[in-house]
């Protein structure tokens, strides 16, 4: 298909390579070099979506990242992004993209039908309309707008691409590589400061590309060249194309996305999509330029009406034209740039301008090649429904309130101009309290917060001139502030057309008896009507307008429509626009892939996973994993065809009868050394420490300040001034920062110093009656009798060559040993237990059987200490002292805590003996109550019993201690189960603890 | 995300760090009596100021070491960090 469009000359694409691509199921060409958009505009396309609300054909409003209306949907499948817009696509061989937003096609939609009954779609029709009765909302409502509204499709797929971060830190990071930016760059960087320019688009140059301008005798475009090569040449200069900078933190966190791929036609599969920087700079300067306003009048959406800066650039850039019978309606001289530049191209505009006159020098250059200029002429109503075809077009009276004569006149673009609108967006979210420049009539930055300075157009300097001796000085400055050094870049000379005061005037008014729709935001679907009846309903604040109409909250920002509604309300409220305000804008400046946010952080990789040194024997023996915290543990050693309860209920009867094995490596392991190291657990457990004998463990259970149970678990004298302490696999991070808050702020005064040492040890427990037995066959120089490694003895000895700790301490409440030694042999001793064991018939036990031990013990975990309970509640008022103080001591004689009816810790046992009871149900003494049934307690952990062959769980009971021998009711609505069951102690098995002393 | 310099390891980003909460609290001392407003006040009321607000800081995933921050809580701006004794 040809390219009618396409100029013969002009334009910076590759004409050599030709490229097909796939719009709504149609096949075309455009060259290297295009956009989406621009490729469109070439084949005669205009047509490229339906409005958000009332479903109305739209083609491109600009040509850049301020693009309302063509917004597309890529590719197919997991790769599908929705959304994209279709001005900052570059064009690759086979890309594919089809119009969002309209069924069945963007040519026929069924829901424009919401176009004719649009009065019943009024600013805030949400809040009004679905209002009542209350119950359709969920089931009719809410599924119907949602189908109807929207934009793209969400992919279903998990995204198959590769995106990557990137840390990086300079002096000054420049937004923009206009002429303000370049000039900053080139002066800061031979100054010796450490650079990053960063630009979104493909081209450097920004309106050097589109604008008549010579700079030191060459042609604006040529001198960016030039500079960008030159800056890249140098070492301390990082210069980045198709680099977004879209959020501005706090300390000049700068974030920014580099597209790296989808430009690229047959990419390497280790190129990542994109990249995502995190830049520190010292310096911000944003050059970021400015965007052109729209002018509003009667159906001013319709397909082929564009502004006039991206119709000169779909010419310069390109070398397309977006018409050819084209109107240039403006309210200032920047449209007859591309009114000068259709003719040039041998096409014939007519401009219209609100204005009575211009004399400015490109007005003067426009009247000298003859073209058709109307003054005090406007566009009242655009005609054509999938695309212009012609407008009525008025002379405006002289109050500009109507018009003195109306007439139409075909043709097939129009091209509009409201003046320009500063790109503030960074600046505001700097924390820069912008102000409004009246002569401008836009927001400017003004008192800047952080290290950060906005110039240039950004800033509302239009002449080049005065923007290149800005751009230079500034570089120039903050370099010389941040190194100290004093080279100078002159600024060079440099010319450009010369412009008038544009005209205020943007909105035109209605011609008696006509209602025509006038749009304001194109991408929400917001027309003047809209604001104007969100005013007559009350609404002042910008904000609450913007809320009810929607207006400027389109994933566009508002780029093209903020200004235009803040001054349609100052003018209905007959309020100047700084009194009306303006709203802050936020990041990101245009949207962010979640891929990209996301990065390499997916699946796996979201967070570390942490291994014992033992974890390939586990592998290797069939062990099932389960997560705890960071750490993977196995749950259980699955046999044949086994379930998880068969195999728990193996392991653990194991345990009972004979002896097992588990890695308990991931408890939390601290050192403690120091003379004051007793003074210190004295204080942070609730129990006394002060005559611990060394060689000697003992258990201990931490509180918070507020009294509540932080932690538990055993520490044990390694030698008159050495603990070692451990803390529970969930809290050992925290009891570290604890302990090292507590030393470091708060008793500076001791003399004592903590270490994590969880992963210099590898931990194994030996648990069951036959475990004294293996320990001596593991141990034969060691004297392992009762008497001389009694419960809670200690003892180092040498494990065939290796340096081990042996401790005497239980969680299973069997007899049983926790040996460590460093994590480098922790295979080997693993292995040689098995190896000595086997006569013995040992098994490995993982954390399902484990859990099952110290259930029908009555052993706490985390699952009891949740952060809700205290010490008497878990039955362990006796660990505190009465004859000193602790951490969080003076805390229990709250009131609440006081209470004898507290909940306290019991055992539950179903009347069938056979329902396992899940975690978490709630205990209640009518099943039938009404609801919300009353909950006396919640079971914290359930498991079968492997001492008396039935179901058992642990809870926390509400006054739990009269309650033994009480029925309840155990209900998890989530399970949709309600089991009968009897409170029965939580010491289920061994009540006396004699098992572990024997 | 804030820029902290730590005064043992110089200026790193806010992600190797962990808020500790105002630093002008002084815990009371062990075994002293108490009143249980006091203790309340202690254990629960904390200022929540607009402005300068001296603050502990803890640098867990570097040198572990609890500092003070004095932090604009407005604004964010951080005037100076000093070690805890300082
Ligand atoms: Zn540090």
């Amino acid at each position: 298909m040809s390219q009618k469009f396409r100029l013969i000359k002009s334009g910076y694409i590759d004409r050599e390579k030709k490229i097909s691509f796939k719009f709504n199921g149609k096949k075309y060409f455009g060259f290297k070099g295009d956009t989406l958009a621009s490729a469109l505009l070439a084949n005669g396309v205009h047509l490229v979506g339906r409005s958000f609300k009332y479903h109305r054909p739209r083609g491109f409003l600009g040509s850049n990242v301020e693009e309302p209306n063509a917004l597309v949907q890529l590719y197919n499948g997991a790769k599908t992004e929705p959304n994209a817009v279709a001005t900052t696509i570059e064009l690759v061989e086979g890309l594919v993209a089809k119009s969002q937003n309209c069924f069945p096609s963007v040519s026929f939609d069924f829901g424009a039908i919401n176009n004719f009954l649009s009065k019943f779609f009024p600013a805030g029709f949400y809040y009004k309309t679905f209002m009542w009765p209350k119950s359709f909302w969920h089931k009719i409502y809410e599924p119907v707008i949602r189908k109807a509204a929207g934009l793209g499709v969400a992919p279903l797929k998990p995204d198959p691409d590769r995106y990557e971060h990137k840390f990086e830190y300079c002096d000054i990071l420049i937004v923009g590589s206009g002429p303000s930016g370049l000039a900053s760059a080139l002066s800061a960087a031979k100054n010796g400061a450490k650079v990053i320019l960063a630009e979104d688009k493909p081209r450097f140059g920004g309106s050097l590309l589109t604008d008549e301008v010579t700079i030191g005798n060459k042609k604006g475009k040529d001198w960016a060249d030039e500079k960008i090569t030159q800056l890249k040449l140098m070492p301390n200069v990082i210069v980045k194309n198709r680099s977004q900078v879209f959020g501005y933190y706090d300390h000049n966190m700068m974030v920014m996305f580099e597209r790296t791929r989808d430009h690229i036609e047959n990419p390497s599969q280790f190129t990542p999509r994109q990249r995502l920087w995190y830049i520190r700079a010292k310096e911000v300067i944003i050059s970021t330029g400015s965007i052109e306003r729209p002018l509003v009048f009667g159906n001013n959406d319709r397909p082929g009406i564009m502004l006039a800066s991206a119709a000169k650039e779909y010419m310069k850039v390109y070398g397309v034209i977006v018409g050819k019978k084209p109107i240039i309606f403006t309210n200032n001289d920047s449209g007859y740039d591309t009114a000068i530049e259709f003719k040039k191209n041998g096409i014939d505009p007519l401009i219209l301008d609100v204005r009575s006159n211009s004399e400015s020098s490109v007005a003067k250059e426009a009247k000298n090649l003859k073209i058709n200029i109307k003054f005090s002429y406007g566009v009242v109503n655009a005609l054509g429904y999938k695309k212009v075809n012609s407008a009525v077009i008025g002379k405006l009276n002289k109050e500009k309130s109507g018009y003195d004569n109306l007439e139409n006149i075909s043709c097939d673009c129009i091209c509009v101009s409201g003046n320009w609108t500063p790109t503030v967006h960074l600046s505001s979210q700097s924390g820069n309290k912008l102000k409004f420049d009246d002569e401008i009539n836009a927001f400017v930055p003004n008192q800047s917060r952080q290290n950060e300075s906005t110039i240039g157009s950004a800033r509302g300097l239009f002449t080049l001139k005065e923007t290149l001796e800005e751009g230079f000085t500034k570089g120039y400055d903050l370099s010389k502030k941040i190194t100290g050094k004093d080279l100078k870049t002159p600024t060079p000379t440099s010319n450009e057309r010369i412009y008038e005061q544009h005209d205020k005037f943007w909105c035109m008014p209605l011609p008696k008896k006509k209602n025509y729709k006038r749009c304001v935001d194109f991408q929400n679907d917001v027309y003047v009507s809209d604001i104007e009846l969100a005013v007559s309903e009350g609404f002042r604040s910008i904000e609450h307008v913007k809320r009810y109409t929607t207006l400027g909250m389109a994933t566009d920002q508002g780029r093209t429509s903020n200004l235009n509604g803040l001054q349609l309300v100052s003018n209905i409220e007959k309020k100047i626009i700084p009194e009306v305000g303006h709203t802050t804008f936020r990041p990101p400046y245009t949207p962010v892939t979640i891929g990209t946010i996301v990065g390499r952080e997916v699946g796996k990789h979201y967070r570390p996973t942490r291994k014992s040194p033992m974890h390939s024997w586990h592998t290797r023996n069939n062990a099932v994993f389960v997560d705890a915290g960071l750490w993977l543990r196995p749950r259980y050693y699955k046999q044949n065809k086994e379930t998880l309860l068969e195999a728990a209920k193996r392991e653990a009867t194991n345990v009972r009868n004979n002896i097992g094995i588990c890695d308990v490596t991931s408890l939390g392991k601290i050192d403690i050394k120091g003379p004051d190291s007793a003074e210190f657990l004295n204080r942070v457990y609730t129990n006394s420490w002060m005559k611990l004998p060394v060689g000697k463990a003992r258990y201990g259970v931490m509180l918070r300040e507020d009294g509540v149970v932080f932690d538990d678990g055993t520490t044990t004298r390694i030698s008159e001034n050495h603990y070692h302490m451990t803390t529970t696999t969930a809290q050992a991070v925290n009891v570290l920062s604890h302990l090292e808050y507590y030393l470091q702020v708060v008793w500076t005064e001791l003399n004592v110093n903590v270490l994590s040492t969880t992963e210099q040890w590898a931990g194994v427990a030996l648990a069951g009656p036959n475990s004294r037995n293996l320990l001596s066959k593991l141990f034969p120089e060691t004297d392992v009798s009762n008497e001389s490694l009694p419960f809670m003895g200690f003892k180092q000895a040498d494990f065939f060559g290796v340096p081990a700790r042996i401790f005497r301490i239980s969680f299973s409440g069997e007899l049983a040993y926790e040996i460590n030694v460093e994590s480098g042999y922790g295979v080997f001793m693993w292995e040689k237990i098995m190896e000595i064991g086997q006569e013995m018939n040992i098994e490995p036990y993982g954390t399902e059987a484990l859990s099952t031990l110290r259930i029908e013990m009555g052993h706490v975990a985390g699952s009891e200490i949740d952060g809700r309970v205290i010490a008497s509640d878990l039955s362990l008022e006796g660990m505190l002292s009465k004859k000193k103080d602790f951490i969080g001591k003076r805390s229990l004689n709250r009131t609440a805590f006081l209470n004898p009816e507290r909940e306290k810790i019991v055992g539950v046992v179903p009347l069938d003996k056979k329902t396992m009871i899940p975690e978490g149900s709630h205990l209640v003494m009518d099943e039938n109550a009404d609801l919300p049934n009353p909950k006396l307690g919640h079971i914290s952990a359930s498991c079968w019993s492997v001492e008396y062959n039935n179901p058992f769980s642990l809870a926390i009971l509400k006054d739990g201690n009269k309650k033994i021998g009480v029925k309840l009711y155990a209900l998890s609505p989530l399970k949709n189960k309600s089991i009968p069951v009897e409170i029965v102690s939580s010491h289920y098995v061994d009540p006396k603890g004699k098992r572990v002393r024997s | 995300m804030l820029e902290i310099k730590c005064p043992y390891c110089g200026k790193r980003s806010q992600n190797e760090f962990s808020y500790g909460g105002d630093a002008s609290v002084k815990r009371p001392e062990l075994g002293k009596e108490i009143s249980d407003k006091d203790w309340d006040d202690f254990v629960y009321l904390r200022k929540n100021l607009r402005g300068k607000h001296s603050e502990l800081w803890h640098h867990v995933a570097g040198c572990r070491q609890w500092f003070k921050v004095l932090r604009s809580t407005a604004t964010h701006e951080i005037f100076k960090t000093t070690k805890v004794n300082e």
